[in-house]
């Protein structure tokens, strides 16, 4: 059986910079990845690879459910089936929190209105902020708003999560609410590609870790291998700078 | 003669209200299809300029930047006076309305470019990332928050074409200007002038204070 995500030879250059240099990744469904690694060492650029929000080199190949990213008609399949969460939450500010998360299921799938405000409310619910859905994204905490883009992913129903640092832009005392609703998530089976900075969700919810640096996957194992046991030296010197600084 | 008899002279102005107000309406009617056919030009040349083709891209820049140079006066005499040479003979008022759309899309276009732009990345982002496509996108994302940004400038647009059109008596359009000098004519006494410059500024002050309202309230952050 091939795996779900299959990601072969994914080639990334800006200009003469070779962000991403060759990586070769298979994630199997139900799978939680964490990706680390120092700043510009290419793992944001993977994930977003996976749904093409970058372009990637010729001679590159992601496929998503069997189905290959590349511009076109299938693109919008994958898409669909790939949701994303973003370092900057990047909801829409002219809509209020449930409109934000209708907005795609009536203007994609073509759900009625009324069948999309439920589906809003319940997952509204589900990321604990059922009280919010009249405000507008620039009223609510940063914790809120990544809660509510969460949401707004989620009512895609996509069988993938991709998370780019979903809590590096929020106050340390929002970083746990997000984490929860991460790890809520997880134990429900979803498919969570997550490019993070905290080592203890990384370490109690992964199924896998990833160290990047430089471009290349560097090294990849259980959580218990690569954060507790590193076996290349840099990930030796990346976790002992993270950890105690 | 005094100055109240020269230039305030009621009962000149009463005579010749009528040729004004006549005037006014016309200039209205050209201000305001020009205004609304600009908008839907600068619109469709800026979504060219952003998205097109490359060189459809390039066509539509020197089209903008032609018809931001070229002054007003001298596009409506051409429209006027030399397209009939190439077989295209248009009114007084549809020259007239040829030419202030094609200058005020090109401002529009501007303008429009401008407040797209000023959207952020992360919009049109996350707007993929849910799997929608280039139309909706513009329609429900990023368009609603553009036009928040291009209200104040387009206004200003606006205010410029109701003056511009001040421009087209010189085509021997019946605007409230060439009613206005007729009737000074008629009467040998510039009153009726006054008038029409009353008239202006009456109809445009309020857009004039609309404008700064606009721009001191959205001045600060992006709050709704």
């Amino acid at each position: 059986m091939s795996s779900f995500i299959s990601i072969r030879n994914l080639r990334k250059s800006y200009g003469a910079f070779e962000a991403l240099k060759g990586i070769n990744l298979d994630i199997d469904k139900g799978e939680v990845v964490c990706v680390i690694g120092p700043s510009g060492s290419g793992k944001s650029t993977l994930i977003r690879c996976i749904n093409r929000l970058e372009d990637f080199s010729a001679g590159s190949e992601i496929r998503v459910d069997n189905i290959p990213v590349k511009a076109g008609r299938s693109l919008a399949k994958v898409r669909a089936e790939v949701g994303m969460v973003f370092q900057n939450f990047n909801l829409f500010p002219h809509l209020s929190v449930r409109e934000n998360i209708m907005l795609a299921p009536r203007r994609v799938r073509g759900t009625p209105r009324a069948e999309a405000g439920v589906l809003a409310d319940r997952l509204l619910t589900r990321v604990g902020i059922a009280e919010q859905a009249d405000k507008y994204p620039s009223q609510l905490s940063g914790g809120q708003q990544q809660r509510v883009a969460i949401a707004r992913a989620l009512a895609m129903e996509p069988q993938v999560m991709l998370f780019d640092e979903p809590t590096s832009a929020l106050d340390p005392e929002m970083v746990g609410e997000v984490l929860d609703v991460m790890r809520d998530l997880a134990s429900t089976g979803v498919t969570m590609v997550v490019v993070t900075h905290e080592m203890g969700f990384a370490s109690q919810v992964a199924d896998r870790v990833i160290f990047m640096d430089g471009g290349e996957i560097i090294e990849t194992g259980s959580p218990q291998q690569v954060l507790s046991a590193p076996q290349e030296l840099r990930t030796q010197s990346f976790l002992s700078a993270v950890l105690n600084h | 003669m005094d100055i109240v008899d020269t230039f305030f002279n009621t009962e000149v102005l009463l005579r010749t209200w009528p040729m004004l107000m006549k005037g006014l309406w016309i200039t209205l009617q050209l201000g305001v299809l020009s205004i609304i056919a600009g908008l839907a030009l600068g619109l469709g040349l800026a979504l060219l300029r952003l998205y097109a083709a490359k060189p459809v891209q390039w066509l539509t820049r020197v089209y903008i930047d032609i018809f931001r140079s070229i002054p007003l006066l001298v596009l409506l005499i051409v429209v006027y006076y030399a397209l009939p040479f190439l077989g295209l003979r248009l009114s007084p008022f549809a020259s007239a309305m040829t030419a202030l759309t094609m200058v005020s899309g090109a401002y529009a276009a501007e303008i429009f470019r401008a407040g797209i732009q000023a959207v952020p990345n992360g919009q049109f982002e996350a707007s993929a990332a849910l799997g929608m496509n280039y139309r909706r996108t513009m329609a429900d994302v990023i368009l609603p928050q553009a036009v928040k940004i291009v209200i104040p400038p387009l206004t200003n647009n606006s205010i410029n074409v109701i003056k511009d059109t001040a421009l087209a008596s010189v085509v021997a359009m019946p605007d409230l200007l060439k009613q206005a000098t007729q009737a000074q004519a008629l009467a040998a006494n510039p009153s009726p002038l006054i008038g029409a410059a009353i008239i202006y500024v009456v109809i445009l002050w309020p857009l004039v204070a609309y404008v700064s309202r606009l721009e001191r309230r959205f001045g600060g952050g992006n709050g709704r």
